[in-house]
């Protein structure tokens, strides 16, 4: 087969590029013959491949794909192809699939033939096939299938494999282009996703939910944090998308931090006094909404990637929602961009010149590396002038107009042009250098290129207009450039002035209308339109002398080929010549030919594109493109931040809601039961990605956990068990992964209702790693309203705390309604030690003084190491580092189980798998310092152990040491 | 997002293409090909064209464009940064980029591209990754696999994708375990007329080669970090390990890459390590000019300067010129005016120098311009900012590895004002 196809390939090509040159010759070709050629070289690929041989069919496959990448039609051979979608052959199955991608809209009927076999291939135990198969089978654009494609979606969306559900993601954006009629289901399956918690997973989901429903921002509230947290271990191109996701976001949801400023600006009459008074106002009552904070910290080492797409992404969120003072912060690593390949140069470029006309300071420290080339393609080098020229002011302007010197004389005329124009804009806008700019331009007249001439020309025309007062001189010499310059927008520069300015220049003006009388049908028409222009100005101030010749060319115009010309000479005889049916305008004609004109504003032409959000494609085109999302202006009240509380808020509300009502018991056996179940099912999963697989069922479970949580609360003495999952990006990479967190529902008083007039005030540790800042210990403070009116705004006031410690506080509750309660979150930085925080927890009317005393077990974070780690650091923290002591272990407490549960509940602790049975291992960091905290229980004979801790931080090991001596002791 | 792939050569032949969603007839390329015409120049055609329907955002590198198209808002960047990285996936498969070798492999080409992208959305970029799932070709596989009937594909199927760190392969292993690391700086200068700098900063890089078995993780840390202004990361890299300490902490990917590149600010001064001493004058009425051009070592730290190659883009006046060099060879080319001047070693004893004489056009004023003088430049063993690196560890594995590393200088942009 091999060699009598051989040939044929060649002569078919032939045929297409000589005789036919068209994409489908099977079926357009003018002569008979020629589709039987045709159809006898598929013939020949045909039975290739039906032979029996695998090498004979790859080989027609490869002949195909080439087809298909070279544009040519390969449709006819669809059955024959199809049939070989089962195959064994990995590659012929691969290159089957390319086909398939390809042709399946066109030959509907028949690809239905081949989805069995991935409808098969969706349940195959390797995660990698089912993955594939629902990515071919969703790229598939046949409408029939949409049922079979929605089945297929939702199921994937629950599968075990990360992996799968990623490519889940990337099916609902297929199946919404295919039908956008799927829609509510589709968001169904995108609201599960997203609360997916593999970074495989995030980027693709979000991209579905920009495509599908970007306006849900409902269901961005409750995976806010977890994305933000997730962001840096995402893939590059999913962070993109997600950052530009939260930015929008952040834009509904925050209040705006540039208020202070802005405040001051609007209020610049005021008097001082006033002034001190309303900043003052507007600094106590603007605090950065902890969320608002936390999307601001983990985007910012994202500066570092070393995706171009990345950097910018994280710049322009900076640049639209962190404080002016911090928006500085990118301003580097863009500069760093410009070492890229010119297309990167280019947007960023682009980019900065936006961001250099509001906020010169952020780029004037990187002033000359916006220094410009002369091997730099065109477009870079404009931008770059065009940045200079944003950033010129009066302290750098005299080394600009050097450099700007060596521009103008560049071999490439174009940017010479640009930078003479920028040279204008920074005459006009720095009044100390308008002289010396113009001084310059005028030598440049004397240029001998053309196009460097007539850009300074109308550049002067600009400036002259700005102060007229004493450039006759100026002006008369422009008028002997007449003769010679042929570029039609200088010319008529040169005539517009002459005519502007015609009382200065008295003499002459009348001799350069009568030689341009004569060349009159020679111009442009924009330089005609002028001479008629120059005529009108003429007849106006000195129609002694020119009366004749504004006539002859309002003659000459009046007969013109163009339109304009020709109304334009209309209209100006009427209001100039006063004849009977002229009315009462020409009476004004001097006053409406001479008015006084508003000297021309030279902007950027990047002025007005900041509307756009900056790294977006309508930004770089400047007009708005097909999809693109409008960012909101900052709500002026911020919506209730509480929506983002994954759980406390639900409780919260759930928890008013069911009060008195006898629900209790139920949630609370539901949730043993399903842990149960959940524990066997991750323990009999041992793929790779176990732990990642558990999360997704326990997510399910998370809801009734904290639907329990309350009731557990009031009760007020069971323990709650939940697991948080969360990875912690330790520095040393052998100390992250999953762990598990048991919560102590102990809660402690804040406030009791009578000293709080009726508030009373309730705090629990809720061991969150920290959502306000990575020092910080997260408190949730429980408030609840015992009296039966309203109490109004109750915040915190007069914080006491020791050196070093700091406080996040919540933000304040409007109003808490009679018997009502709210839960918020508090962040303290403890600084490792247990030092009390003491403030005032304050109404509308009252103050409490309360205080928060931690708990050493509290100022931990559990890590989750190997064993061998453990004992490799454990190795390094002896001596001085190490603190042991005896405790007696009451017999119940002997178990492995029950220690565990009982030193976790006692402190954070995470937990370590251990190799022996007597010998139990703890690990966790401090939430200041994060040094390590190595706790080893080991049990010595019954009823005693030795209880050892590794830690730097002798004092709180000596203290937890304390702590944890009774835990085991006790029944 | 990316909706098809356009591939274009320098004579405006689409010889390639590949469609994500549904198809896009290539007529759209007619946009592209008018902007082309528009901008004379390759590298002046726009990076981003609106047409009525699509937007086609392109890049040029080896003479090829490759042309995406776009059928609603995305970040510009994000399209870019992803047609980069498929050039550089390609070079890395086949060695060149160019329309010959891509069409040679066609089939591979189109695997790779299908496992690039979803729907137009990125799915396997990294470089290991794509190696496992389709094998690059080599001479001795191309002939095993005529032989055996074998492919390219992998047959088992990547688990780098679901691990941890997704850029490396698992179960990599090698008999001799060798890490090097090349230090690369770039010296970027504008050097006025009479040779003082109007700016210069150092840009560098570190490339690595890490051919380690199993999982090793690597420190690397250097004598004075606080050189570095500002950093870009291979994901690798553990960023809080480095904003703490100052070290390079990461389990490297198999093979070549990019681990570092940095900036030195402009702030610390840059050492010049070559200067050239120039006369070049055109005279008004003549139609003959001078031209005299001498290189010689500045501060290069008792280094040789070598790979010396001075080019310059002659104004258009210039018709001819007559030189002889004191050492290497030129070429002056009369039609693109490109002077180009291979000096090879300087010789600090006998400075290299090129005199003689350009006739100019008779009847043209002299140009307004000197020519812009471009210098490259290589320094062994020196890099130019003093960085060092302190010493590299591993963790994780058991065998000594055999570590290596090299400092080169290297000019970038370096231009000199006449």
């Amino acid at each position: 087969t091999l060699q009598r196809c051989l040939p044929l390939p060649t002569l078919r090509g032939e045929w297409q590029s000589g005789l036919v040159g068209s994409r489908c010759p099977g079926k357009v070709s003018p002569t008979g013959w020629i589709s039987v050629l045709h159809f006898t070289v598929n013939e020949d690929l045909k039975q290739m491949l039906e032979s029996s041989k695998d090498s004979a069919k790859l080989d027609a496959m490869k002949r195909i794909v080439g087809m298909i990448a070279k544009g040519k039609n390969a449709s006819e051979l669809f059955p024959a192809v199809v049939k070989n979608v089962a195959s064994k052959n990995i590659e012929i199955k691969k290159l089957v699939y390319v086909y398939l991608m390809r042709y399946a809209e066109e030959q509907q009927d028949l690809a239905l033939l081949s989805i069995s076999t991935f409808q098969r291939a969706l349940k195959d135990p390797n995660q990698l096939i089912r993955a594939s198969a629902l990515r071919v089978l969703s790229s598939i654009r046949v409408p029939i299938i949409v049922p079979i494609m929605m089945l297929a979606i939702k199921e994937a969306s629950s599968d075990l494999s990360p992996y799968v559900r990623k490519n889940a993601a990337h099916a609902i954006q297929k199946l919404y282009s295919l039908d956008p009629e799927q829609k509510e289901m589709l968001i169904e399956v995108i609201e599960k996703l997203l609360r997916d918690r593999s970074t495989l997973v995030a980027g693709s989901v979000v991209m579905a939910f920009e495509e599908v429903c970007p306006d849900r921002i409902d269901l961005i509230h409750k995976n806010y944090r977890k994305l933000c947290n997730l962001l840096i271990d995402v893939e590059e191109w999913g962070q993109v998308v997600i950052i530009h996701m939260l930015t929008r976001y952040a834009r509904t949801q925050f209040v705006s931090p540039w208020k202070v400023k802005e405040y001051s600006e609007n209020n610049f009459y005021e008097s001082d006094e006033e002034q001190k008074e309303k900043d003052q106002k507007v600094k106590d009552t603007y605090s950065m909404d902890p969320d608002h904070r936390l999307l601001l910290r983990n985007t910012k080492p994202l500066l570092q990637s070393r995706n171009a797409a990345v950097v910018m992404a994280v710049s322009q969120l900076y640049w639209h929602l962190a404080p002016k003072s911090e928006a500085s912060v990118v301003s580097k690593s863009l500069v760093r961009l410009l070492r890229s390949n010119r297309e990167v140069q280019y947007i960023v470029l682009q980019n900065i010149a936006t961001m250099s006309i509001q906020r010169k300071d952020m780029f004037e420290p990187h002033l000359k590396s916006f220094y410009v080339r002369s091997t730099d393609p065109t477009m870079i080098k404009t931008l770059k002038l065009e940045i200079l020229t944003n950033l010129a002011n009066e302290a750098n302007i005299s080394t600009l107009l050097r450099e700007f010197q060596t521009y103008v004389k560049s071999q490439d005329k174009q940017f010479a042009a640009a930078t003479i124009q920028a040279i204008g804009r920074c005459a006009t806008n720095i009044t100390e250098v308008t002289d010396t700019c113009l001084n310059g331009l005028v030598c440049l007249l004397s240029n001998r290129d053309e196009i460097v001439v007539a850009e300074s020309v109308v550049v002067i025309k600009k400036l002259l207009q700005t102060q007229p007062a004493h450039h006759g001189e100026i002006i008369k010499h422009m008028a002997k450039l007449l003769d010679n310059i042929t570029v039609p927008v200088a010319r008529a520069s040169i005539l517009w002035l002459i005519g502007e300015y015609c009382e200065r220049v008295p003499k002459i003006a009348p001799d350069v209308l009568r030689k341009t009388a004569k060349s009159f049908t020679d111009e442009d028409d924009l330089v005609k339109l002028q001479i008629l222009n120059l005529g009108a100005k003429l007849y106006l101030t000195n129609s002694k002398q020119t009366k004749l010749l504004t006539q002859y060319v309002l003659n000459l115009g009046k007969y013109d080929q163009s339109y304009d010309i020709r109304d334009r000479t209309r209209f100006i005889r009427q209001l100039i010549v006063p004849n009977e049916k002229s009315g009462a305008l020409s009476k004004y004609a001097k006053k409406i030919f001479l008015a006084q004109k508003p000297a021309p504003l030279l902007e950027s032409p990047f002025k007005g594109r900041d509307h756009f959000q900056l790294g977006t494609l309508s930004h770089t085109l400047n007009s708005q493109a097909t999809g693109y999302l409008e960012l909101s202006d900052w709500p002026e009240v911020a919506p209730d931040p509480s929506v983002r509380n994954v759980e406390i808020a639900e409780s919260a509300k759930e928890w008013t809601g069911i009060l008195g009502k006898p629900k209790k018991e139920k949630p609370t056996e539901k949730f043993y039961s399903e842990s149960e179940e959940e524990e066997d099912e991750s323990a009999g999963t041992n793929s790779s990605g176990r732990y990642l697989e558990s999360i997704l069922h326990l997510h399910c479970l998370e809801n009734c956990i904290f639907r329990t949580d309350l009731c557990l609360n009031k009760i007020e003495k069971v323990t709650k068990k939940s697991r948080a999952v969360y990875k912690i990006r330790k520095s040393e990479a052998k100390v992250y992964v999953t762990t598990q967190v048991s919560v102590p529902a102990k809660t402690h008083e804040l406030l009791h209702r009578m000293s709080g007039k009726g508030l009373a005030a309730h705090y629990h540790f809720s061991r969150q790693p920290g959502i306000f800042g990575d020092h910080m210990v997260s408190v949730q403070v429980t408030v609840t309203n015992t009296t039966d009116h309203k109490i109004e705004n109750i915040h915190i006031k007069e914080k006491k705390l020791p050196p070093g410690m700091r406080m996040h506080e919540f933000s304040p509750i409007e109003c808490l309604e009679p018997a009502g309660s709210i839960t918020v979150s508090v962040g303290i930085d403890f600084c490792d030690s247990t030092q009390i925080a003491s403030f005032q927890l304050c109404t509308k009317d009252d103050c409490f003084s309360v205080s928060i005393q931690p708990p050493v077990g509290e100022l931990l974070l559990p890590v989750t190491m190997s064993e061998k780690d453990f004992k490799k650091e454990q190795g390094m923290l002896t001596g001085m580092n190490e603190t042991s002591a005896m405790i007696a272990v009451a017999p119940q407490n002997s178990t492995r189980l029950v220690i565990i549960e009982k030193l976790v509940k006692a402190a954070n602790l995470g937990v370590v798998p251990s190799g022996q049975d007597n010998i139990h291992r703890f690990a966790a960091k401090t939430v200041h310092s994060e040094s390590l905290m190595l706790v080893t229980v080991e049990l010595k004979g019954s009823s005693t152990a030795q209880l050892i801790i590794n830690t730097e931080k002798t004092v709180i090991g000596s203290v937890l040491l304390r702590e944890l001596k009774p835990v085991l002791s006790q029944g | 997002m990316i909706h098809s792939l356009f591939l274009i050569n320098a004579a405006g032949d689409i010889f390639l293409e590949k469609h994500w969603k549904s198809v896009v007839s290539r007529s759209v390329c007619d946009y592209f090909f008018e902007a082309q015409e528009r901008a004379s120049e390759a590298e002046n055609v726009l990076p981003v064209i609106p047409t009525p329907h699509h937007y086609l955002l392109s890049v040029y590198r080896h003479k090829i464009f490759f042309v995406a198209v776009i059928q609603s808002e995305v970040p510009p960047l994000f399209v870019i940064e992803f047609l980069h990285r498929v050039v550089d996936t390609f070079q890395d498969y086949f060695g060149v980029c160019s329309e010959v070798m891509i069409k040679d492999n066609v089939v591979v080409v189109y695997e790779v591209l299908e496992e690039m992208l979803d729907n137009g959305f990125p799915l396997a970029t990294e470089s290991n990754i794509l190696k496992e799932l389709i094998k690059p070709p080599t001479i001795l596989r191309t002939v095993v696999n005529t032989i055996t009937g074998s492919t390219n594909v992998g047959d088992q199927l990547p688990t780098g994708q679901l691990s941890v760190v997704p850029w490396r392969r698992t179960g990599v292993k090698y008999t001799n375990n060798e890490a090097y690391f090349d230090v690369i700086e770039e010296i970027d200068a504008i050097i006025d007329k009479s040779g003082s700098t109007i700016t210069a900063e150092i840009q560098g890089v570190i490339d690595a080669c890490v051919k380690l078995t199993g999982m090793p993780d690597l420190t690397l840390s250097f004598m004075n970090p606080r050189l570095l202004d500002d950093v870009s990361f291979h994901p690798c890299v553990r960023f809080k390990r480095w904003e703490s300490e100052r070290i390079l902490s990461f389990i490297p990917p198999d093979g070549n890459f990019r681990l570092l590149s940095y900036h030195v600010s402009a702030q610390n001064l840059v050492a010049i390590p070559v200067y050239v001493k120039h006369n070049i004058s055109f005279r008004d009425s003549s139609s003959l000019g001078r031209f005299e051009i001498t290189v010689g070592p500045k501060q290069t730290m008792g280094k040789t300067v070598e790979g010396v190659i001075v080019t310059s883009q002659m104004p258009k006046g210039v018709l001819n010129m007559t030189l002889t060099p004191s050492q290497g060879t030129h070429v002056f080319d009369p039609v693109t005016k490109l002077l180009s001047w291979d000096v090879g070693k300087i010789n600090p004893q006998k400075l290299p120098s090129l005199k003689g004489s350009m006739s100019l056009q008779a009847g043209t004023s002299k140009p307004d311009e000197n020519p812009t003088i471009n210098l490259q430049f290589k320094i062994q063993q020196l890099a130019i900012s003093g960085l060092k690196v302190n010493r590299l560890d591993m963790y994780g594995e058991k065998y000594k590895p055999f570590k290596g590393i090299k400092y080169m200088t290297k000019a970038g942009k370096f231009q000199v004002r006449t």
